[in-house]
């Protein structure tokens, strides 16, 4: 297998952990949007960290935000497959980012709202998966972008 | 075309999320139905089968089914506290029991709650158990804990043993929860202003302090 085409495969892997992460935060944000984490008979296991104060930034839910970034590292890996080497740059800072974020909600579930919600930690892990993976595919070579 | 392959790509997944989310929040978002004027909750009508705090005169009536096992509910009974003192003869609290099935003592709580009230202390037995909620919830031996609550608030033991298990506590729980189902509530705390139910987003001190606001002013609720 060439090179060129383990990247792709990579990426194109990484575009699906992102559409299954999307899923996720949608399926979260959908929750706070309805006011549904502020009730019990949904989720219980979410209400206390989505209806905490750590879930909202500025009065957007944090479960929007993931949404938007699992997008646009959904979006990167898709230009990123079809040869588009700018957009491995992109898709490393959002990786980035999420990675920082996901830390922080980790550190915040565990430490100071001692309640773990089952979506959160899935989204956790599919961060990490998706740093892991981007850490495994090789960069492209200089010139050949587009 | 492969050049704008990825384009398409990133569009159709685009679109797929926003009409999902869009589906999924149509069938999450509670569709209450208001509380029919036949069946809203009056002082001259069937007081004996609802608690009512406050001033039964009240221009406003907040109903609220409740869970005394949801921490939602014993938040939202804290703060139901603050706005009868803030209101004080304006409002009026009414509970409904709707224990919910994955709150394993929750049922037990609100039978409890009825005994002490078929001995003239519901409310006592009501912030008891929301104060207490904490030490409950997960016991194994709730049962012992609400009978030592109906000690501790003045109550006759034996007899409260009895009323927990007794027909008249169970109709009671039996009745609200009908009436909720009736009314498509499937969370807890659902709340109604005037027989309107206040919006799920809505279900926080400003937004409850709004909706009485506009019931005391005589606007519908927003």
């Amino acid at each position: 297998m060439t090179v060129s085409r383990f990247r792709t495969i990579l990426y194109t892997v990484v575009a699906i952990v992102a559409v299954a992460g999307l899923a996720d935060a949608t399926f979260l944000s959908v929750q706070a949007l309805t006011g549904e984490t502020l009730s019990c008979g949904g989720s219980p296991d979410c209400f206390k960290v989505l209806g905490s104060a750590y879930a909202k930034v500025g009065g957007i839910p944090v479960a929007l935000l993931g949404a938007f970034a699992y997008f646009c590292v959904f979006t990167f890996a898709t230009f990123a497959a079809f040869g588009y080497a700018r957009a491995r740059t992109f898709l490393i800072l959002t990786i980035s980012a999420m990675f920082l974020a996901t830390l922080w909600f980790l550190y915040v579930q565990a430490f100071l709202l001692h309640a773990y919600c089952r979506y959160c930690l899935l989204s956790a892990a599919m961060t990490f998966l998706l740093a892991g993976l981007l850490i495994a595919t090789p960069p492209s070579q200089r010139g050949s972008g587009k | 075309m492969k050049r704008y392959l990825p384009f398409v790509i990133v569009c159709v997944v685009a679109l797929a999320t926003f009409g999902s989310g869009a589906m999924l929040y149509r069938v999450k978002h509670e569709q209450l139905q208001a509380i029919p004027q036949d069946k809203a909750t009056s002082a001259n009508n069937g007081s004996e089968s609802m608690h009512i705090r406050g001033n039964p005169d009240a221009p406003v009536t907040l109903e609220e089914f409740g869970d005394f096992q949801c921490p939602p509910c014993g938040s939202f009974a804290a703060f139901s506290e603050q706005i009868m003192k803030e209101y004080d003869s304006r409002l009026r609290i009414v509970f409904r029991h709707f224990p919910l099935s994955a709150h394993e003592n929750a049922r037990a709580a609100s039978l409890a709650a009825e005994a002490a009230g078929l001995q003239g202390h519901f409310w006592e037995m009501y912030d008891v158990l929301y104060r207490e909620q904490a030490a409950w919830s997960k016991a194994p031996n709730a049962r012992e804990l609400f009978e030592s609550y109906a000690g501790t608030i003045g109550l006759n033991v034996d007899q409260f043993k009895k009323d927990m298990d007794g027909d008249q506590a169970k109709a009671r729980v039996d009745s609200d929860q009908a009436r909720g189902q009736s009314l498509g509530i499937n969370v807890t705390p659902t709340i109604y202003i005037n027989g309107q139910p206040v919006d799920p987003k809505d279900k926080n001190p400003q937004g409850v302090r709004a909706a009485i606001d506009a019931a005391l002013a005589g606007k519908p609720p927003a």
